[in-house]
């Protein structure tokens, strides 16, 4: 399957929806600073990797499929359903590459500071993509 | 004006990452996106000045396990919807429990 970028995807989104995921992308930014602030790094650690914006986004996802299919006069509520379980499911990789971003800052940020963060990046989006190659292999192989 | 900065910087990461998720396809390799280190590189960044790399890297070794929480907790949404018709709402919503139940035990068993 190969990836590309469907730019009229952003026309389906409202402002409204865009705010809404800044609002919560600031606001699980900021309860994770405080999280940090009262019980320290260790627990505030955890709450980087906190699901809030998974939800919203799943929401979206849901929503936007049931419409398109709305106005082509089919039920989409199915439809709609799949799209956000083929959007977990890649979510589910993608957490796995997370974790590749925090071992590299746990074990370069003593040494490399903001680099630390870089590197994790790149961690991130080298396992998150590979993990989801092998997961296509595997599905077709079927 | 700390949690100011926090929450706009979280919010413009955030939106980029999702607005990447958003024109992406496949669905699946989109739903990667989902899980970007978004607000870890917002707080991270801005913890490394306040802090220092080694409070940084405290909050990287928690984040691992974070991480792991949040992917077995998207295996478990990614079931309720296709075994049980959950919509997006309930099964993410209704899992949330389960990402702090496996957030905080796993930090509980391996950490202390």
């Amino acid at each position: 399957m190969i990836v590309h970028a469907k730019f009229s995807a952003l026309g389906e989104s409202r402002w409204y929806e865009y705010l809404v995921r800044f609002v919560l992308g600031g606001l699980t930014t900021m309860v994770a600073g405080v999280v940090a602030d009262l019980y320290g790094p260790q627990m505030g650690g955890l709450f980087l990797a906190f699901p809030a914006i998974f939800c919203a986004s799943a929401t979206l996802i849901e929503k936007h499929e049931r419409q398109r299919k709305k106005e082509r006069g089919v039920a989409g509520q199915r439809r709609g359903t799949d799209a956000a379980a083929l959007d977990a499911s890649g979510a589910a990789l993608g957490g796995i590459g997370l974790a590749a971003f925090a071992l590299a800052v746990w074990l370069l940020a003593p040494e490399y500071g903001l680099a630390s963060l870089v590197i994790g990046s790149i961690a991130w989006i080298l396992v998150s993509v590979t993990g989801w190659r092998l997961h296509q292999e595997i599905r077709h192989s079927r | 004006m700390n949690y100011v900065v926090r929450f706009v910087a979280g919010g413009l990461i955030v939106s980029a990452f999702a607005i990447l998720g958003d024109v992406l396809r496949p669905k699946s390799f989109a739903g990667l996106f989902a899980a970007a280190p978004s607000i870890a590189l917002a707080t991270l960044t801005m913890a490394t000045y306040k802090e220092g790399s080694a409070y940084v890297s405290i909050e990287g070794r928690s984040m691992i396990l974070g991480a792991v929480a949040l992917s077995l907790y998207c295996v478990v949404v990614c079931q309720l919807h296709m075994r049980f018709r959950f919509s997006a709402v309930t099964a993410t919503g209704s899992s949330l429990v389960l990402w702090l139940v496996m957030a905080l035990g796993f930090k509980q068993i391996l950490i202390g």
